[in-house]
């Protein structure tokens, strides 16, 4: 890597890193969906088209799951500073609430595609090329964050005063407060919040074609609309699809499980 | 030992004796468009070991006061004083471990919904550092105590509103408390469950030496556990006392319209048709059977026309009325009976 930054090389490494070895599970998957495919239907899958949807698959997932992850992480922090500091929290601070609120509600009020171009100045120093799989993950945070912070600030906003009333009245410091009440008594919510998010930032995977990511979504818009392969785009869909029902199902069954108010 | 020394140790025993001091309370919240003023002016003194009730209807000020003693409130002005020590002088971390020595129980219980019981009762350790294995321990002496032993892994949401409760006070009680802050924690139960927490917490009293702090609007409570009351009224305490006194010599008309029970003789039911004898009761007597014996002792007929009676504290307050006989002598000897009994005695004749 030529004179990158050591936060660049955090940046790219992992994406270097997975492409690595996502290439040999694709073969493995490949025999298995192809001889799935010679089962049911009596054809085979071509390996071309294998070639293009696979390694956008793997792009797909990257974008989404790393920048769900960074994405969360920030906007936990975020929100519980904002669900805390409210008014009625357990340690008010009217300032730095409103001055948080005013750069989220500002952030949040940007469409997604003009963030990008906005960012691309940015996003070379940060991750070292403006373009590219790796490079939309950030503007894909920072467009993401202030919407968790929002979210979770919501899901902590619920717990019931009564409760962090009591946690107060038992000598709680409000660290204290926040890992012990807060968090876990929000958690069937937060767990919502979080598959939300992520199926959120799927769907917004698919205009980083603008920035010339990879991805399902990119993929269906070159082959389906510039080149009229319109069995790529169907398939291309199929996935994004079948992987938002996978995250809003592993979301609703994890709340569940997790809710004691429910038995 | 010196003599100055024991007079220091008396001292000290007299300022250890008053636990929780209130000095000028004054609370005036701001609301849209003016403010309210919901404590004016408090001084109250609760002494250790005492079960204190403080009684007031709705909107009287009694939750601004209990949330003023563990400063959940912060008061517009006034003193609290906690063992001598004003809360409102303390820094956070003298604040934390006061609130570990006062704590409080709420009419909502309050639970962590997502926790089960014995987490519940082991958080208070768990802020509190204490190691992992002794925390349990102790959770299953304070379930014992609290008689939710078999519910240990249950989740509050599987329990009813009394077992709530009772997880509460196990809960209250983890950080081993001097002052245990209760704001209406019957309100929200039946009579049954009431008096089985009522009861629990009397023994929790007795046993373990704690104050309690009873905030209610019903009078059966005070009646049953409390020893002294307090009756608050628009911000102000109107009545402060032992809660015998408080009960028979009302003098509030907050408090009168609270009790509602002793009737005054002037509004007394109408005249009995017969010459009658009408007995006060003021807890000067405790459990003795005054009729059986005046009956006994007398040789008279006794024919109760009415009664009204409460008791309070194992103490018999109220009237009686009964049925004066013909013959001069017997009613005399009823009459000299009773008072040398130490009771107030009143003839009431027939129109
Ligand atoms: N946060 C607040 N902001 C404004 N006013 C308040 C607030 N809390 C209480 N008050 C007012 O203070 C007064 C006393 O309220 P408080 O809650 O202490 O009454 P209470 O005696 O506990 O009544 P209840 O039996 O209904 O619980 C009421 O007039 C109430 O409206
Ligand atoms: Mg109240």
């Amino acid at each position: 890597m030529k004179n990158l930054g050591w936060w660049q090389i955090i940046w790219q490494a992992p994406y270097i890193w997975c492409k690595d070895w996502w290439g040999a599970v694709g073969n493995a998957v490949y025999a298995a969906v192809n001889w799935l495919w010679e089962t049911l239907f009596r054809t085979t899958v071509s390996v071309k088209s294998w070639q293009i949807l696979w390694p956008a698959f793997g792009d797909t997932l990257y974008m989404s799951i790393v920048s769900t992850i960074v994405a969360y992480i920030l906007g936990l922090l975020l929100g519980i500073v904002l669900s805390v500091t409210r008014k009625n929290g357990i340690r008010p601070m009217r300032t730095l609430n409103a001055v948080l609120g005013v750069i989220i509600n500002f952030m949040r009020s940007i469409p997604f595609l003009i963030l990008l171009a906005m960012l691309f100045p940015i996003t070379k120093d940060v991750v070292g090329k403006k373009s590219g799989t790796v490079a939309v993950v950030f503007p894909l945070i920072m467009s993401a964050f202030p919407y968790v912070a929002r979210m979770v600030e919501g899901s902590l906003n619920e717990v019931d005063g009564g409760v962090l009333e009591a946690a107060q009245a038992m000598g709680s410091t409000t660290f204290q407060i926040i890992r012990k009440v807060l968090l876990p008594e929000a958690l069937p919510s937060l767990i919502n919040g979080f598959s939300i998010c992520m199926t959120t930032i799927l769907a917004y995977t698919a205009m980083a074609s603008a920035a010339a990511g990879g991805g399902l979504g990119s993929v269906a818009i070159t082959y389906g609309l510039n080149q009229n392969r319109y069995d790529i785009m169907y398939a291309a869909s199929i996935m994004l699809v079948v992987l938002v029902q996978i995250i809003t199902i592993t979301g609703t069954v994890l709340n569940r499980k997790k809710d004691h108010r429910l038995r | 030992m010196s003599l100055a020394e024991t007079e220091n140790g008396a001292l000290l025993q007299e300022k250890k004796d008053t636990i929780i001091e209130l000095q000028g309370l004054r609370k005036i919240y701001q609301v849209p468009g003016g403010e309210v003023t919901a404590l004016n002016g408090i001084d109250l003194s609760i002494k250790r070991g005492d079960i204190y009730g403080i009684i007031g209807m709705s909107g009287a000020g009694k939750s601004t006061l209990i949330r003023c003693i563990n400063r959940l409130d912060t008061p517009t002005d006034g003193k609290i004083l906690i063992n001598g020590r004003n809360v409102l002088e303390m820094n956070r971390g003298e604040l934390l471990a006061m609130r570990r020595r006062v704590c409080m129980i709420f009419q909502q219980f309050n639970l962590l919904m997502q926790k089960t019981v014995a987490r519940n009762v082991r958080y208070p350790m768990e802020i509190a550092g204490v190691p992992r294995a002794r925390a349990n321990e102790r959770v299953t002496e304070l379930l014992k105590i609290v008689g939710l032993e078999s519910k240990a892994n249950a989740y509050p949401v599987q329990l009813s509103g009394g077992q709530k409760q009772r997880v509460a006070i196990a809960r209250a009680l983890a950080s081993d408390p001097e002052v245990l802050l209760c704001d209406e924690a019957t309100s929200a139960l039946d009579p049954m469950t009431t008096q089985s927490i009522l009861t629990l917490l009397q023994d929790i009293n007795k046993r373990m030496g704690i104050t309690i702090v009873v905030i209610t609007h019903e009078m059966a409570v005070i009646r049953q556990i409390c020893t002294r009351v307090a009756i608050i009224d628009g911000g102000t305490i109107v009545e402060e006392g032992p809660v015998d006194d408080v009960f028979v010599h009302t003098k509030s008309a907050a408090g009168k319209r609270l009790f509602g029970i002793i009737k005054s003789e002037e509004d007394d039911s109408a005249a009995p048709d017969v010459p009658a004898l009408r007995i006060v009761f003021d807890g000067g007597k405790q459990n003795q059977p005054i009729i059986s014996d005046l009956v006994r002792k007398c040789d008279v007929d006794v024919n109760i026309l009415s009664a009204d009676m409460k008791r309070v504290g194992g103490k018999s307050f109220g009237q009686m009325l009964i049925e004066l006989p013909e013959n001069m002598e017997d009613r005399a000897k009823i009459i000299t009976y009773l008072q040398g009994q130490g009771l107030t005695v009143k003839e009431v004749l027939s129109e």
